[in-house]
């Protein structure tokens, strides 16, 4: 048994300290990161994948606090185990960064059913880190039943984590924007339940009204096949032609005060219900391992090209980029003639 | 591809409430290129450890201005040691009188800082301790 082998072992059986370095290994990208990736795939595809995203100051990690809770000390039935994954953004100057969604988490303090894990974004722009969906994958084989995965506060465009999740909740604020931000492409489509947190302050009423006037217009009768908003070709489809639309709820709460906690979960196990009977939960699981295939795929092939190409035929090639006698698309082709990506 | 940067605990132990501290060193550490994971106030030295493990850091920065500091640093590195994390590097930071820091450092402190501390040597220390160089 590798070194791999058996850590991956290890987390298989619950050890903390084992899953905690396996994903500094995959976050890092280090060899031993793939290999126990490897050991565990197979045992991945049984959580609960729920993606929460929203502006800056929403309140996310309070409702995931909660939401974490609920799920701990449910009011009937066994509780469940949840992991956290909290992606804070990196400074593009320095590459440092200040992690502190654990400061909203202390309810889930000493509760060995709970594990919290905070991420950098590391540069990554779609608002979670290159290598959160690896981290996902870890927590999914260690026998988490939820997975929350907590983005960088979002403005509009950050919509990499409705690929990674199974149910994605957008959180909003009163008092954020007009009616206008509502009806603007991006972050909202993707949401499969929408929240509007602090629902008590001034406002709360307009911002239900304004996303749930959104909806009528963004759910029309007539069927199409999206996936949050992105055109994916899936390779083998499920969904029952008949299946009925989800049309997402606005669902109200006060994360401080733990108020609509107990309906937001409920929304959560609707779309859980709804995602098994259409099919499309599996249409989600293969829409995200091909996307994460994909992403792979590129790095690896950027990786191969990276190995055979001469750093002076780069430099070279920049050069000629810089002073305009080369456009960037001949620089590309002149590169890739150079290199044959192939196994090195 | 491989990416490796330090992590580092900043937690604030026992009851006082004062963090700015705390903060100032988290957003020195920040700008010099370390992932910083910040807790709050009044963190017990369990809340501390299990952090610490579920994090998988590096170093674990505790501030204390309370004067509790020789309950609750002892209590810390014992927690951690239990959790298999022995190569943590602690370091203590606040109002700790002359004659305790001699005993925090003999306990497994890796260092103590009192007010007027440059950040900058911080930084070098924590540099030295994990990656055995203070440059980056």
């Amino acid at each position: 048994m590798t070194a791999a082998e058996h850590i991956a072992t290890q987390v298989l059986e619950g050890n903390r300290l084992a899953l905690s370095r396996v994903l500094t290994f995959i976050e890092n990208d280090q060899p031993e990161g793939r290999e126990a990736l490897k050991a565990l795939f197979p045992h991945t595809g049984k959580a609960h994948i729920v993606g929460v995203t929203g502006a800056p100051g929403t309140g996310k990690s309070s409702l995931v606090n909660r939401l974490a809770y609920f799920y701990r000390h449910p009011p009937e039935g066994d509780p469940k185990r949840v992991a956290i994954v909290a992606v804070d953004p990196s400074s593009p100057f320095t590459g440092g960064a200040i992690l502190g969604d654990r400061i909203r988490m202390r309810d889930l303090a000493g509760d060995p059913g709970v594990f919290i894990r905070s991420m950098a974004s590391r540069g990554a722009l779609g608002g979670l880190a290159r290598t959160t969906a690896g981290l996902v994958q870890a927590l999914d084989a260690a026998g988490f039943d939820i997975v929350f995965i907590e983005t960088v506060g979002a403005g509009q465009a950050e919509v990499d984590v409705a690929r990674l999740a199974h149910t994605t909740l957008v959180v909003e604020a009163p008092g954020l924007g007009d009616d206008v931000q509502a009806i603007k492409a991006g972050i909202l489509e993707i949401a499969d339940i929408l929240v509007v947190n602090k629902a008590d302050r001034p406002g709360a009423d307009a911002t239900v009204r304004a996303l749930t006037e959104m909806l009528k217009m963004a759910h029309p009768s007539q069927e199409t096949i999206m996936h949050h908003g992105q055109r994916m070709v899936v390779e083998v489809g499920t969904r029952r032609a008949d299946a009925p639309l989800w049309v997402p709820p606005v669902v109200r709460t006060i994360a401080v005060e733990n108020e609509g906690i107990a309906d937001l979960a409920a929304a959560i196990a609707r779309h859980r219900a709804h995602l098994q009977e259409t099919g499309e939960w599996q249409i989600r699981d293969r829409v995200r391992l091909q996307s994460e295939l994909e992403n792979l795929l590129r790095d690896t092939l950027m990786q191969r090209w990276r190995a055979t190409v001469s750093t002076d035929l780069y430099r070279a090639t920049l050069e000629q980029v810089f002073s305009r006698r080369l456009a960037p698309s001949d620089a590309v082709a002149q590169l890739l003639d150079h290199a044959s990506v192939a196994p090195n | 591809m491989a990416e490796r940067r330090i992590r580092v605990l900043i937690a604030k132990p026992g009851l006082d409430g004062h963090d700015r501290g705390a903060k100032v060193v988290a957003r020195a550490l920040r700008d010099a290129g370390m992932e910083v994971i910040y807790t709050g106030l009044r963190q017990t030295p369990e809340m501390i450890a299990e952090a610490a493990l579920q994090e998988d850091v590096d170093v674990v920065g505790l501030s204390i201005l309370s004067g509790a500091h020789m309950a609750l640093v002892p209590r810390v590195l014992e927690l951690l040691r239990q959790n298999g994390q022995d190569h943590v590097k602690v370091f203590v930071g606040g109002i700790i009188p002359d004659e305790d820091a001699p005993r925090l450092l003999e306990m497994g402190v890796h260092a103590v800082y009192g007010p007027g501390t440059l950040t900058d040597d911080i930084v070098k220390d924590i540099r030295q301790a994990v990656l055995g160089t203070e440059g980056e």
